[in-house]
């Protein structure tokens, strides 16, 4: 009843063809921008906005990023840590290296270096897969802790290695605020992930999911491994990095090498699989999954837990958030497996029937 | 309509949780303190006896005193277990509690340090990093708001070479020799290189720096390259789980431990006894304070331990460790009554404490009142200098306790006051800062 498609009648190929073909979809989203926009601002509190949406808004970049290698093309990658870190190097190197460009110029700058370098540690991909290309992967992460550590030009000599990001600013107006920077994350996610939508569903995309289903026979009906493949490891790489220049931008202010090590690319791959592969709002849903549910569980248990009269110590919390959040883990993946975003697919069958199922 | 009932049940929940989670009592008229500590994680051997220590102190003074000056003191821990992007979650959860927001925070990490030094200023709220944090936040006319007290890592560089010169009898003796540093890879393991570097060329020793990745629990390479390059001394820069496995490898390769010299946050016991019998002859840096029990241990003992008030046993509450919580709280606690002398017994804003900690001014008798003698020596914070003092003695673990076997250094100025203000000049370069000018700050 909610969700009945009957009576929209698509009249060209345009319409057909639209991002959001049904009305209620795209009714949905544009609400959700609105909420994002125009709701939040004034309902968010400063440490929501620093501790919960600005690091969900840029995470979610970063999943819709991986999922573009691992749930479109099928390429496993364990390196994306390291390429956030790329991101946020390069983004810093700009910043301090060409002082005339807008540190917001930077970020996105950030994300051409990132792509560059995803592209060489995409190479092994033509010739290995599975497990194997995930060891290779791993090896670029490995090379990133590496060079940030050792390459002491990266780190522009700082004695410690820890680097701080330049204050944002633009047309002389400070934009430091909590406010400020959500608007900034959110405006940057919404554009890419919607570019990102949109790349998955034209004829890149395609050749990725080819690619990805069975590369030999996408191989026979004419799709080229090495411009599928590369590209998918481009795009994902891009977008990695602009989420990894705003984690170090717009998020830490200050960070070192351990902000971009394997635990990132690990977090990365649970939200992808966690969300859903193959699904752009299942990217965003991980994220927001793996962000929240720690610090919701940190937050929630000690007054719980004063409720039956138990007075949990820090320790405690933190040992019983790791096992809560693990079993939740195993829990929606035995349930869901495929991931959060197939839960939303489901509701939609359902809604569209209800309530007359049958 | 089972997922439309999951979808209800579940939002119930979370609302549920919320409103729990918002109402935890904010009393009014109470100073907030706020505690990032980690408990868990590779590091908690050595976080637990300091959050311990910490929490202690406040809990006493509440129960003694009933808080500062009559003001109640709020304090409540966050763990974040060395992580640096749940240190800032934390500071953000924390920062804005109680009536007049948190006092000062002690993250007890470098990597948080070097965060919160950015989120800081803005927010009004001092840091007191003690013996930690960025070496060239001592500048105060830069590090407004930055107190890394009692000393930073280029002060026990300093000290670790004065040491070295005198057990070989003078600096001139460094001539040729080799130094090692040992250091966990990460900012806190970095941050004496520089002023190492200085020092290799004024005393013509050859420094040869040589990193443990984070955590650093597997270090055989290195202490394989130690015996190939057989240093005269090895000074050791680690914490946690790194310290115990490098003594422990150095019993391994047979290096002798009494060429060993660790900075302050690699001498405690947490550190020396899990290697059993390779940790004798050890030596390490002290923050001032040796391991053991003075007069403060019988106030804690009176109003918290025996009142089962405490994390702690009784029998850990001499630890190096647990006395450097004890002194993190004092100094803090101490500040914010600085502050209410001139601002009123009220609970103070971070801006407040900020100015209490600038004119911290202990003296011997003071600390003796405190319950300190012979932990700490006076020390005076000043606007130019955030430090407050640059003492450090050497104490020796002979495989059951540490003993002190050095007087008083101190941090060599002509050193150490050049590299200072270059580094802090670069960092108010970059951040766009313009330094303060002390003589007009009342």
């Amino acid at each position: 009843m909610f969700y009945r498609e009957a009576g929209q009648y698509k009249a060209s190929y345009g319409a057909d063809q639209a991002i959001f073909p049904i009305a209620q979809d795209r009714f949905v989203v544009l609400a959700g921008m609105a909420v994002a926009f125009l709701v939040v601002p004034f309902l968010a509190s400063e440490y929501t906005y620093r501790a919960v949406l600005i690091p969900t808004v840029i995470l979610t970049l970063a999943a819709i990023g991986l999922n573009v290698l691992m749930g479109y093309c099928g390429q496993v990658s364990l390196g994306s840590g390291a390429f956030m870190g790329v991101g946020a190097y390069a983004a810093f190197n700009l910043a301090i290296r060409l002082p005339f460009l807008n540190p917001l110029v930077c970020i996105l700058l950030s994300g051409f270096v990132a792509a560059a370098i995803g592209i060489a540690f995409g190479i092994p991909s033509l010739r290995i897969k599975g497990f194997y290309l995930a060891c290779a992967t791993l090896a670029a992460q490995f090379f990133g802790d590496w060079a940030f550590l050792r390459i002491k030009w990266v780190t522009n000599h700082t004695p410690s290695g820890s680097v701080n990001a330049p204050p944002i600013q633009m047309f002389g107006y400070d934009l430091s605020s909590p406010t400020a920077t959500y608007l900034i994350a959110l405006t940057i996610t919404i554009v890419l992930g919607l570019a990102a939508k949109n790349i998955v569903r034209g004829h890149i995309g395609r050749q990725w999911m080819a690619i990805r289903d069975m590369d030999i026979a996408a191989e026979i009906i004419g799709v080229r491994p090495l411009f599928a493949k590369l590209s998918a490891f481009a795009v994902s790489s891009f977008l990695i990095g602009v989420a990894g220049a705003m984690w170090a931008f717009l998020y830490l202010g200050s960070w070192e090498p351990a902000a971009f090590s394997i635990d990132r690319s690990f977090q990365l791959m649970f939200m992808v699989i966690i969300g859903g592969l193959g699904s752009i709002l299942g990217s965003a849903l991980g994220a927001i999954f793996i962000v929240l549910l720690p610090i919701f569980l940190n937050q929630a248990l000690p007054p719980l837990g004063a409720l039956i009269g138990w007075k949990i110590s820090t320790a405690t919390v933190s040992h019983f958030e790791s096992m809560i959040f693990g079993a939740l883990i195993v829990f929606f993946l035995v349930v869901e497996p495929h991931g959060l975003a197939r839960l939303w697919s489901v509701a939609k069958e359902k809604l569209r029937l209800w309530p007359f199922p049958h | 309509m089972k997922i439309a009932k999951m979808v209800v049940t579940g939002a119930a929940a979370l609302a549920a949780g919320m409103a729990i989670a918002a109402s935890s009592a904010q009393a009014q008229g109470e100073q907030f303190i706020p505690g990032l500590v980690y408990r868990t994680g590779a590091y908690a051997p050595n976080g637990i006896p300091f959050a311990d220590g910490v929490a202690d102190y406040i809990n006493m003074l509440n129960a003694r005193d009933g808080g500062i000056n009559g003001v109640k003191i709020l304090f409540e821990e966050c763990e974040t277990g060395y992580a640096t992007d749940r240190g800032v979650e934390c500071y953000e959860r924390l920062k804005a509690k109680g009536p007049t927001g948190a006092a000062y925070f002690s993250p007890l990490s470098t990597g948080i340090t070097f965060a919160l030094t950015e989120k800081a200023p803005g927010d009004k709220i001092p840091l007191i990093t003690m013996g930690y944090g960025r070496a060239d936040s001592r500048d105060g006319q830069v590090f407004t708001w930055n107190f890394p007290l009692l000393g930073t890592y280029w002060t026990a560089a300093s000290v670790a070479i004065q040491h070295i010169a005198k057990e070989w009898g003078g600096f001139d003796k460094l001539k040729g020799k080799k130094i090692a540093l040992v250091y966990h890879d990460s900012p806190y393991g970095k941050e004496p290189i520089a002023a190492l570097e200085i020092m290799s060329k004024k005393y013509g020793f050859e420094f040869l720096p040589i990193p443990v990745p984070a955590p650093g629990s597997e270090q055989k390479s290195q202490w394989l390259q130690i015996r190939q390059q057989r240093p005269d001394y090895v000074l050791l820069w680690g914490w946690g789980v790194m310290n115990s496995a490098s003594v422990t490898e150095a019993g391994n390769v047979n290096y002798p431990r009494d060429k060993m010299l660790g900075v302050w946050w690699s001498g405690a016991e947490p550190d020396v006894v899990p290697a059993g019998e390779k940790g004798a002859g050890y030596k390490a840096l002290m923050l001032q304070h040796p391991a053991g029990k003075f007069g403060i241990h019988g106030e804690i003992d009176k109003h918290v331990i025996s009142k089962g008030k405490s994390l702690a046993k009784a029998d850990d509450t001499g630890q190096v460790l647990y006395n450097r919580g004890l002194i993190n709280s004092m100094l803090g606690t101490e500040s914010i009554r600085t502050a209410m002398a001139k601002f009123g017994n009220k609970p103070m804003t971070g801006e407040q404490v900020r100015w209490g900690i600038e004119h911290l001014d202990l003296s011997a008798a003071r600390i003796k009142e405190l319950g300190f003698e012979g932990m700490i020596q006076p020390l005076k914070v000043t606007c130019a200098d955030h430090e407050g003092t640059r003492l450090s003695r050497v104490h020796q673990w002979d495989g059951k306790k540490w003993n002190v076997i050095s007087d008083y250094y101190t941090g060599d100025d002509s050193v150490l006051a050049p590299l200072v203000k270059d580094v802090a000049a670069k960092y108010a370069a970059e951040k766009k800062i313009t330094p303060r000018d002390c003589s007009k700050e009342s």
